[in-house]
């Protein structure tokens, strides 16, 4: 990925992620959360892993984001109203923040071997990114967690099932899990 | 080519944001989110160290975080279901009984 | 480099131009063609300067269909209700337009052709990983129908939409086991490559399509996909009796042109993937690189460019074939209740899915195939 190219999805990705927490609609956090992964995607490819950024588009863009695209409408969640009184609260979350992306980042920046002047070539081999490999490690090291993550899914598929349905003593309609009723703005 | 230290860079600012999100919002969906883009900028900061290494187990753990990840939204998710229920709100600020 | 880059957009426009055009032309199909099975005329009034009628051709419609009907949607007003998310309004249809195109990148239209010492795939955008884009973009098309819904601020358009991403989320696992017996049975995530396994026959005389070994597969894609692009009789989310347009009721003019136009071309997409997968793609039966080999031991020679050439023209033909089917089910099927579209798709696809995936495993296995 050239360097411009990678300036901009990086930009791109800095600006979604703050849309996820300076929105106040729900649905519009949700959009640029959707657009943060996409991105995210897109940079797993630049790094060679391209089966990994589609699957990773897959289950969190496809699937899980429609999830929460869903509960928002559930619960029926609308703008909400501009806070005002919690300033110092932002400012200290922000300042802590701050200090902890830049601790993070300058880790990071001592750590990368080679640091930051070495752009050179990315030691990989020939099927690097390829669905095979990655399927070689899983299936092999880490066969264990491998299937370990099937009975993790199961049990939240019942969990989940489970949490959220209305209690089986109660009639159908002594429970309104939010009414379906268009945002009015 | 793009050193995988700005990746990494990136991948710090993107894991900043998400905690301001946790920290400052009120509302549980959109905390939620905010750690879906904490879980993601760790993600990143596999793919890129384990590009850097030409070692695919980066991925393989990115994989996991992924499974992980379907799993705690359907339950996390579900969760917020109940919880509305019984209270009509998702406000984090509201949600004290737990609290002495 | 610069030359790959001249062919990699050419590709990339002929293959837009291509799904774009096919579209259209169903558009008119579905006019015409719904007209002739129920004994109707049609669409016929609309002609240019009346150059046809003094030929003394019979009016089909295209002007109708192709021309005015698409100034007439162009031209209307672009009406926005109050109360709705303006920006989300307007972007919806795009959103729901772009993951179907963008899809077609990675569809091998033929073999390889050779341009002067140069060999040049048939494909867009060759990929290894083709399978796993297609879902990827195929989970991208919910948004767009879901927020048009939502963005309308219209209970109707709400519903409509919330039913369209239910269904299409539901259908897209039982379409996702379908793709992924086929991934199992040739090895390979790469469409061209399949493609290319699909090639021979067996026994001397039947060619080997997915369509013999995977016939559950084929039903699972055909059923899932006709789901997927939300036509009868699973197009609840468009109901008429019930949401009367369902997620586009607040749109009009060009908006709704594009999501008609995204409906069309998830029928192209649907009859693609059916191709591709079950029959063969662009392989025609018993033509080889060098010719015609039929069973009876006839050889008819060709130059490699016209064995090229008969491959995309069969990818066409398949693909016709197909959006003609998925069109002719509207007019004879009536439409499902929403309990009977779940059930189906949760009771029906889904268990009939894993079993194929599991029977499919089992048999790659002790066929020795992969690994």
């Amino acid at each position: 990925m050239p360097a411009w190219l990678f300036t901009f999805v990086a930009v791109l990705a800095v600006l979604g992620a703050l849309g996820v927490i300076l929105q106040r609609n729900p649905v519009h956090s949700l959009l640029a959360l959707v657009l943060v992964l996409s991105l995210i995607a897109v940079l797993f490819i630049a790094l060679g892993a391209v089966a990994l950024g589609f699957l990773q588009a897959i289950v969190y863009v496809g699937a899980i984001m429609v999830l929460f695209l869903f509960v928002i409408w559930l619960l029926n969640l609308e703008t909400e109203p501009r806070e005002g009184g919690r300033l110092l609260v932002k400012l200290a979350a922000a300042v802590l923040a701050a200090m902890l992306a830049a601790e993070l980042a300058a880790l990071a920046w001592r750590a990368a071997p080679g640091g930051a002047a070495a752009a050179g070539a990315l030691h990989q081999g020939a099927n690097y990114g390829s669905m095979a490999a990655l399927a070689k490690v899983l299936m092999g090291e880490y066969l264990l967690a491998f299937e370990v993550t099937s009975v993790l899914l199961l049990a939240a598929v019942v969990g989940a099932v489970a949490l959220a349905r209305k209690d089986p003593g109660a009639g159908p309609q002594s429970s309104t899990p939010g009414r379906l009723e268009p945002p009015l703005r | 080519m793009v050193a995988p230290s700005y990746y990494l860079a990136l991948s710090a600012l993107l894991f900043g944001i998400g905690v301001v999100g946790v920290l400052v919002r009120r509302n549980a969906i959109v905390i939620f989110m905010s750690i879906e883009v904490m879980l993601n900028a760790a993600n990143l900061a596999f793919v890129a160290l384990g590009a850097e290494a030409g070692s695919v187990e980066g991925q393989a753990f990115v994989f996991f975080v992924l499974t992980v990840a379907a799993a705690e939204a359907a339950v996390g998710l579900a969760i917020l279901i109940a919880v509305f229920r019984n209270r009509e709100t998702v406000n984090a600020d509201e949600l004290t009984l737990l609290r002495w | 480099m610069s030359s790959e880059l001249v062919i990699g957009a050419v590709k990339a426009i002929v293959v837009l131009l291509l799904v774009l055009n096919l579209t259209a032309l169903l558009l008119w199909f579905e006019r015409k063609g719904s007209a002739l099975m129920q004994d109707r005329v049609g669409a016929n009034r609309a002609a240019i300067l009346g150059v046809g009628r003094r030929l003394g051709l019979p009016n089909l419609g295209l002007v109708n269909t192709l021309v005015a009907d698409s100034l007439k949607l162009f031209t209307k007003e672009d009406f926005v209700p109050a109360g709705a998310d303006r920006f989300l309004h307007a972007l919806a249809p795009f959103l729901a337009l772009f993951p179907v195109l963008v899809t077609f990148a990675v569809v091998p239209l033929g073999d390889v052709i050779r341009l002067g010492g140069r060999t040049v795939e048939l494909q867009a955008a060759p990929l290894n990983a083709a399978v796993l884009y297609l879902l990827a973009t195929l989970g991208l098309g919910v948004y767009g129908v879901a927020l048009g819904g939502w963005a309308s601020n219209n209970r109707w358009a709400l519903l409509g939409g919330i039913r369209a991403s239910a269904q299409m989320l539901s259908y897209e696992i039982a379409m996702g086991l379908g793709i992924l017996s086929m991934v199992m049975t040739y090895g390979t995530l790469d469409l061209q490559a399949m493609c290319r396994a699909q090639g021979g026959v067996w026994l001397g005389w039947l060619p080997r399509w997915g369509i013999f070994i995977q016939p559950l597969a084929f039903v699972l894609l055909l059923v899932a996909g006709i789901a997927e692009s939300k036509r009868v009789p699973f197009d609840l989310p468009e109901g008429e009796s019930e949401l009367v347009a369902g997620y586009f009721t607040e749109y009009s003019g060009g908006k709704q042109a594009v999501f008609m136009f995204t409906d069309f071309a998830e029928v192209v997409l649907v009859a693609v993937l059916l191709t591709l997968f079950f029959f063969g793609g662009w392989q025609v039966p018993y033509l080889y690189s060098d010719g015609f080999h039929l069973p009876g031991g006839f050889l008819l020679a060709l130059p490699q460019a016209a064995v090229a050439l008969l491959g995309v023209v069969a990818f066409f033909v398949k693909t016709l074939v197909f959006c003609c089917f998925q069109l002719l089910v509207r007019w004879v099927m009536p439409r499902m209740r929403y309990d009977q579209l779940m059930r189906l798709g949760w009771k029906g696809l889904l268990p009939l899915g894993l079993i194929n995936v599991v029977a499919t495993a089992c048999v790659v296995v002790l066929a020795g195939g992969v690994g």
